[in-house]
């Protein structure tokens, strides 16, 4: 059974065992990666085309990489260099991208729910690539894989099952904004982590009592009880410059320097979405690290979009079956035929 | 009694209907003839050639009327005109609409008024004007307010937005208050809500969508209610589509201070919840947004006590493609005047806890109605039929000054002499919303695949018979 349905839209689509189905076929996929030649034909013949109507590094160039070491043929698509910059609407887009033969949409959206309203207007398996200040699903499970290679390989054992466990999560700064923080209170949470939403009360979720999470507009007692702490880009382009006097004081209150940093524990992490505001969320001493995991949370983007994309558009079955019940990919063990 | 006596023209007859209309429900007949009730009684005789309807097991009431109705001609003909607007008017029950002046261009001058008031004539119902507050909409300085009331404007709105400056507003209400006129306000505060695409809620803080907070609203309305005191004698406020819990508390303290003050709401804010969004569907998209339960029972409870005096449908007709774009691009407003009465009743007759409400269903697109009757949530009295006529049609007339005591035809009592605008509706009848059958240019209802109880059977216009049998008959 596959851990997905047709689409990803939001973490809710998963559940706990949905994460841990996807994150072990990630780990496949990571082991792909590491080859001289870091490509499976898993994808072969299928498109994967990506919608971005709002700038991005990582993501888009993420997806597209995932998409090419599937095999998949890509067709990039920006609301500058498409049609869209003539008005033709989303829907209209959609609809002509599956004419084209797209088998998945990886929709990113200024408007939060437009991959939601997406999926109604196609066949095709769509991925929510970050909407708006609503959701950014495989950000959430990046992170997440990113903590159980770090936690979970050594101590943990079994396979890394439970490696957020009684975790202390602490996500700091515009949770307001933040699709990212929505995404990852809820895998977080549903993994067993214990999260805390830190950062100025203007910043903070309204009605945040429906949050899995608990509050704080204090930073530094929630540092001393912290394994990882998240923070989080001040979403400048969203207007977050109001919500505070200015980002030195934000920064002041809630910006990670080297003193901070002594007051977490000692194997506490720190990771960060990107892109930082060096200077603002923390400092490029922090940011530069080696508790920063900010640049394996982009390495394992990959691996993780690959899974993410061979479960929607291969099924997590088919592929298999085409060798023979032996895992089309060539990796040892991978669980793509038999979940 | 008998009423065979006639002046010519086409008689009507509506046989053995119960007659509702504020003066105690009484079972007869009433005949109609050319555009005035020409009897009212049991048994009554009809000339030859006179149509006969069957109104057995209906209620006989003064056809509604709807205070607040976007026609959008001119300028947005592709969404709705003004008889395409009024047919589906006739088809609520509906023999008046006040048609808002936020128009392509508004309904700021003369000319504009008397436009709209030229493309009314034709149309399946009467359409008075509302003429704007200041001109363009723009919040500075007062439109030709009394150059207006000359071609019969007795309402002025900026709606779509409210009157952002306290000062202009105060002008407003003092000049209005000389002219006789009543000031209309769509109570928002544009600081607390720009941006904003839904309640500012637990479904907004989930969703990550910029909320519009209750506050936008009861702020301007407390700001209102304020300035009309201190425009004194003959300062009218009416206050348009209340949403929320606190502006209903707001306007009862102002009645009990004996404030000339009048407020109306919309079907959609006594029937759904914000948490209709969360399949992110634009027909969800209201101005003021949709509120959670706590206020649409605020609102069901200001009803039963009298604080609101109207229901008003707001219909608001927009094309497929505006409510397909992404939901901060998408305009608000969705189409009622098909299913204003229903809804009503759903809500205060039957108490029918509200869609989108935690054990109800929330996805909005294949509604099934499975919420109604577990009694959750409401422990309001049904309102009587009555109670129901007075918020459709007694009421909203006075209100737009299309009473009879105002020298209007519309809302009165069903009596020898009185005028033949009636509305005739089975309160059993039961049927399901399908958005391709409903008579509006535009299908933006938020209750498609909803099941519905209570439907209109005849509508009696100016003693024409355009809606029989629940079918337009031009």
């Amino acid at each position: 059974m596959s851990a997905l349905g047709r689409h990803l839209l939001s973490i809710d689509d998963l559940g706990r065992s949905g994460i841990e189905g996807l994150l072990e076929i990630a780990a496949s996929f990571a082991e792909v990666v590491t080859r001289d030649i870091p490509k499976v034909p898993a994808l072969k013949g299928r498109m994967v085309a990506t919608l971005f109507a709002e700038s991005s590094t990582r993501t888009r160039s993420s997806f597209e990489t995932a998409a090419k070491r599937l095999s998949a043929d890509v067709l990039s698509l920006t609301t500058v260099a498409s049609s869209m910059a003539k008005g033709e609407s989303v829907k209209d887009t959609v609809r002509t991208l599956r004419a084209i033969g797209a088998d998945a949409l990886v929709v990113r959206h200024p408007a939060e729910g437009v991959p939601v309203q997406v999926a109604r207007w196609t066949e095709a398996s769509v991925v929510n690539a970050g909407d708006g200040c609503h959701e950014h699903p495989t950000q959430a499970l990046l992170d997440c894989f990113t903590l159980q290679r770090h936690f979970g390989g050594g101590a943990g054992g079994g396979g890394g099952q439970g490696f957020l466990e009684g975790a202390r999560v602490a996500i700091v700064g515009d949770i307001l904004h933040s699709r990212v923080a929505r995404s990852c209170t809820k895998a977080f949470v549903s993994l067993g982590a214990r999260v805390t939403l830190a950062g100025p009360k203007t910043l903070l979720p309204t009605f945040a009592g429906e949050w899995p999470a608990e509050l704080s507009c204090e930073l530094e007692p929630v540092l001393y009880e912290t394994d990882v702490l998240y923070l989080l880009r001040m979403q400048r382009e969203r207007g977050a410059g109001v919500f505070v006097p200015s980002e030195r004081e934000f920064a002041h209150l809630y910006g990670i320097d080297e003193r901070r940093l002594g007051m977490l524990a000692g194997k506490a992490v720190i990771m960060h979405p990107g892109p930082v505001n060096r200077g603002v969320e923390m400092t490029s001493a922090v940011a530069d690290s080696d508790r920063s995991l900010a640049l394996d949370q982009v390495h394992n983007g990959v691996a993780v979009r690959m899974a993410v994309l061979y479960l929607l558009v291969a099924g997590g079955g088919a592929v298999g079956k085409e060798a023979d019940g032996g895992p089309a990919i060539g990796a040892p063990g991978f669980p793509g035929a038999d979940r | 009694m008998s009423g065979t006596a006639g002046t010519g023209g086409l008689q009507v007859l509506l046989r053995g209907g119960m007659i509702v209309d504020g003066s105690g429900e009484r079972e007869g007949d009433v005949l109609v003839e050319g555009r005035t009730i020409i009897a009212v009684g049991t048994g009554l005789v009809h000339a030859s050639g006179a149509r006969v309807l069957d109104c057995a097991g209906c209620v006989v009431s003064p056809g509604f009327v709807d205070i607040h109705t976007h026609l959008r001609e001119p300028g947005a003909e592709g969404a709705e005109t003004v008889i395409a607007g009024s047919r589906a008017a006739a088809l609520g029950g509906y023999t008046a609409v006040v048609a808002m002046p936020n128009t392509d261009p508004p309904a700021d001058s003369a000319a504009v008024v008397r436009d709209v008031l030229a493309l009314g004539e034709k149309a399946l119902c009467q359409v008075a004007v509302a003429g704007t507050i200041t001109v363009g909409r723009q919040g500075e300085r007062l439109a030709p307010i009394g150059e207006m009331r000359e071609l019969g404007v007795r309402l002025f709105t900026d709606d779509g937005r409210g009157v952002q400056d306290a000062g202009v507003m105060r002008r407003a209400l003092e000049y209005a208050a000389g002219l006789g006129v009543t000031i209309a306000d769509h109570c928002e505060v544009e600081e607390l809500s720009a941006g904003g695409s839904m309640n500012e809620g637990r479904t907004s803080s989930l969703l990550g969508i910029t909320g519009i907070p209750a506050e936008a609203e009861e702020i301007m309305v407390a700001r209102d209610i304020a300035l009309a005191r201190r425009a004194g004698e003959g300062a009218r406020l009416h206050l348009m589509h209340l949403s929320c819990a606190g502006s209903v508390s707001l306007v009862a303290a102002a009645k009990r201070e004996g404030l000339n003050v009048s407020a109306e709401v919309t079907p959609h804010h006594i029937m759904l919840t914000e948490a209709l969004l969360t399949g992110f569907d634009p027909v969800f998209k209201v101005s003021p947004p949709l509120r959670d339960e706590r206020d649409v029972m605020a609102l069901r409870e200001g009803i039963a006590a009298g604080v609101i005096d109207a229901i008003a449908t707001d219909h608001a007709p927009h094309p497929a493609e505006d409510k397909e774009m992404p939901l901060p691009d998408a305009p608000p407003g969705m189409i009622g005047l098909e299913t204003a009465l229903p809804v009503a009743i759903e809500a205060l007759v039957k108490g029918t806890r509200p869609y989108g409400t935690e054990n109800g269903d929330t996805c909005g697109e294949s509604g099934s109605g499975a919420d109604r009757g577990d009694g959750g949530g409401s422990v309001i009295a049904a309102l009587t039929s009555d109670a129901l006529v007075a918020l459709l049609s007694r009421n909203p007339a006075k209100i737009a000054g299309l009473d009879v005591a105002s020298e209007g035809r519309q809302g009165g009592v069903i009596e020898q002499g009185a005028p033949a605008n009636i509305a005739v509706v089975d309160p059993a009848a039961e049927w399901t919303v399908e958005p391709g059958r409903m008579s509006s240019l535009s299908r933006n209802t938020g209750f498609a695949g909803r099941r519905m109880t209570g439907r209109v059977r005849h509508t009696i216009f100016e003693g024409e018979p355009v809606v029989i049998a629940g079918e337009a008959q031009r």
